[in-house]
């Protein structure tokens, strides 16, 4: 594995006396004293990591651990106080305006929470605004903007105006726009936390399909578990401006490095409070029998399409008829059977009113997301171990 | 300096006699421009040796702020005359450009270019509006001074944008540059109208081109002002946004900034405009032609008439002005168009065309 972004012993100050803050942090002392004695807020402490190319690397932390300020200290946003930030093993605290603006224009893009369009230029504008600063000419420009916008299902809307989209709509184009100069790293500062839980999904889905065509190295904020763990590679977690543990989701889980980490996954008793209607999310990939014909082979497109292994198969009156994955919908086609053949029998629906204390052993064990449906075998959703986690986390946290 | 252009001859004529200078507040400047605009101060309060008594204790001067002004002021206008008329020259050569043109065209086509500047910047309302506007100040016989009027304010106004936007621009980058030109701007715009008169008489003399000169000075903060608002209310996160793609500091002024504050400069414009408007009217005091003197002639001779007319006009041009630069700092949004030029005359020939 090549690393493409490295972090050496970062530190930032943010204040008129980093030096003195410097010198009291390493006696030791803490954040909040060194705020209190000399009114200098330290953002980012003693950062150290190693990005891989082509991995989404998540990383974590409370409002205020100092995420938007480490992804800002990668492009330079935000001057670091001291420490190395090397792209592909290239120091760029040290280069020069010129060099800098020249290492954005090509390697290093960022998308942002609050989409950061211009609001008084078109969608295409927009996209190509990247390009137009390294000065590409208007033509050539245009059309790498449009194809950035194809990707991200947009073409067709490349003449309106940023307040003319629904806010789903301008974070694809923020997307496209950070796409459109074809960088080797994507920074995303809380990319799709402004945006509802449906629509984050689908653009989660996108942003690791868009990942995985072109090998491009992710670095994204979040403060959702789900999605961090929905998305993520490896994931590091940030607490007071340091990082304070690094690894894939499994790793964290299993082994959490402090109190402050395991309260992220903590979950208290909540057995009474919550049944599975309550948490059941209806964003996964439902796939509809129709009676005309069995549909398997489109079933296994919509599959792959989406990226996902396990599909939830319902009849047009919303019936739940059973899971297929796409190794079992290869395997009947292959066969020449039926849909009903390629239903997997291991995974059984829960009742929309179980507990989640009685649910928490099925959904762990289950190989997908756990199908919820009511007393008329209605299908209302399904329970992901993320989405259980993150249940429990916002308990434990009330 | 003729009667003709002096509004206070025949006022000083029917009362200077019989009173008194010091009752008389034109007596000095009447006779002052007549003499010399160096001896402004000629009808100061004489020095008499008394001696000095707690109960009248301002009787003798103690500061004779008055005959240091003068010194000063000839000293300086001695030493830097080559300054003053490198200031004159440009806008004395801006004013008769434009004053030549706006009185030289035929009335009817200055009338129809105004209506189709109105369409293109407002619309159709305001196309009649200018247009019936303009006829009428013709038809009142104020066509000529209105062109003076209009050709001064133009060229104020021109060089209030070539001065103020760059410096707004300048205050906007650097907290500096704001401390030190804020102050500056607060007396500009704090000091009476009328106080500037003073000065400018005195380092530039009287007639069109000091007027200009006042006008600028009394009118140039707004547009200042409103360019370094405009800028620095900029979205701090499309500033980020387009520093992480690389904007160089001329990109980021005319790709981000400038597009974004144009609305707040706009505004700023039209601030301007107005003021000068005014200030191009009050200067009729330091012999600046055009509606003011007008206003001016009519109420030194008691001609209600053509006070009237004088008022009449300002008020026209004013309202015409204000209406067509109002539009200008308007979003184009809440005009239902994203593109000047897909309204007015200019969208209806392109549409033509196609
Ligand atoms: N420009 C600044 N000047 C001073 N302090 C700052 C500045 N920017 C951030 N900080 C401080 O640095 C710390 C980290 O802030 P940061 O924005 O990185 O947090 P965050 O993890 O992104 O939080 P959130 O999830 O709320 O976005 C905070 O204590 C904040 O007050
Ligand atoms: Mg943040």
């Amino acid at each position: 594995m090549v690393t493409k972004l490295e972090v050496k012993n970062l530190y930032k100050i943010f204040g008129e006396h980093p030096k003195k803050a410097l010198k009291m942090l390493d006696k030791g002392i803490n954040k909040d004293e060194i705020f209190k004695k000399t009114g200098q807020t330290v953002g980012v402490k003693n950062a150290s990591l190693a990005i891989n190319e082509g991995e989404i690397f998540v990383v974590m932390g409370l409002s205020g651990s100092g995420k938007s300020t480490l992804v800002r200290l990668l492009n330079r946003l935000i001057e670091p106080t001291q420490g190395q930030v090397l792209i592909d093993g290239h120091d760029i605290t040290k280069v020069d305006d010129k060099e800098l603006r020249d290492i954005r224009r090509s390697k290093i893009s960022m998308v942002f929470q609050s989409f950061a369009l211009m609001p008084h230029m078109n969608v295409l504008d927009n996209t190509a605004f990247g390009l137009e600063l390294s000065g590409v000419n208007v033509q050539e420009r245009h059309e790498k903007a449009r194809n950035a916008l194809a990707q991200v299902g947009l073409e067709s809307h490349a003449n309106s105006y940023p307040d003319e989209l629904s806010g789903g709509m301008q974070q694809r184009v923020g997307l496209a726009r950070a796409l459109t100069n074809n960088p080797d790293i994507l920074l995303m500062d809380e990319a799709f936390s402004a945006l509802d839980p449906l629509i984050r999904t689908e653009m989660q889905d996108e942003l690791v399909r868009l990942q995985s065509e072109h090998q491009r190295t992710v670095v994204f904020i979040s403060h959702d578990l789900d999605e961090a763990m929905r998305i993520g590679d490896r994931i590091a977690i940030m607490q007071g401006g340091e990082v304070v543990q690094v690894g894939t989701p499994d790793d964290i889980l299993h082994n959490p490095a402090n109190d402050y980490v395991r309260s992220f996954f903590k979950g208290v008793d909540v057995s009474n409070v919550f049944c599975a209607r309550d948490i059941a999310s209806r964003s996964s990939l439902t796939l509809i029998k129709k009676d005309s014909s069995e549909g398997l082979i489109t079933g296994l497109k919509l599959l792959n399409e989406n990226e996902r292994d396990y599909g939830y198969v319902i009849d047009k009156s919303q019936r739940f008829l059973g899971v297929v994955s796409t190794i079992s919908l290869q395997d009947v086609i292959k066969n020449k059977q039926t849909l009903s053949e390629a239903i997997i029998d291991d995974i059984q629906p829960i009742a929309a009113d179980t507990s989640i204390g009685d649910i928490i052993s099925i959904v762990a064990h289950s190989p997908c997301a756990v199908p919820v449906v009511d007393d008329q075998q209605k299908y209302v959703g399904v329970i992901s171990k993320a989405r259980l986690l993150e249940t429990l986390d916002k308990e434990a946290s009330v | 300096m003729s009667t003709e252009s002096n509004p206070w001859a025949t006022a000083s004529d029917d009362t200077g006699a019989a009173e008194s200078t010091a009752s008389n507040p034109w007596g000095g400047a009447a006779s002052t421009q007549n003499s010399d605009a160096m001896s402004m101060s000629a009808s100061g309060t004489p020095v008499e040796q008394t001696d000095f008594s707690l109960l009248h204790p301002f009787q003798d001067v103690w500061i004779p702020l008055d005959s240091w002004i003068e010194t000063g002021v000839s000293w300086v206008v001695t030493n830097f005359r080559p300054f003053f008329t490198a200031v004159k020259a440009p806008v004395d050569a801006t004013l008769t450009a434009v004053d030549s043109t706006f009185n030289a065209a035929p009335p009817l086509l200055v009338i129809a270019l105004f209506g189709l500047i109105a369409w293109q910047l407002s619309g159709r309302r305001l196309a009649i509006g200018s247009v019936v506007g303009l006829i009428t100040l013709g038809a009142i016989g104020a066509w000529q001074e209105s062109m003076t009027t209009l050709a001064l304010v133009v060229t104020s106004v021109l060089f209030c944008i070539v001065l103020g936007i760059p410096t707004g621009i300048a205050m906007a980058r650097s907290d500096r540059a704001a401390k030190v030109i804020r102050p500056i701007l607060d007396i500009m715009q704090t000091t009476p109208a009328f106080v500037y008169l003073v000065p400018i008489v005195m380092l530039f003399g009287i007639g069109n081109v000091p007027g200009v000169i006042v006008t600028i000075i009394f009118a140039v903060a707004p547009v200042i002002r409103l360019t370094n608002l405009g800028i620095r209310q900029v979205p701090s996160d499309l500033i980020e946004a387009a520093n992480s793609f690389g904007a160089d500091k001329k990109q980021m002024l005319f790709k981000v900034q400038l597009p974004l504050a144009m609305p707040t400069i706009m505004a700023g414009v039209n601030q301007t405009l107005m003021l000068g408007l005014s200030m191009v009217v009050i200067a009729s005091m330091i012999s600046v032609g055009g509606l003011g003197l007008m206003v001016l002639r009519g109420i030194g001779r008691l001609d209600i008439g053509l006070a009237t007319i004088g008022g009449i006009g300002i008020v026209i041009l004013a309202v015409i002005l204000d209406r067509m630069t109002q539009s200008l700092g308007q979003d184009a949004r809440q005009r239902g168009t994203r593109h000047w030029y897909e309204t007015g005359p200019i969208g209806l020939l392109l549409a033509f065309k196609k």
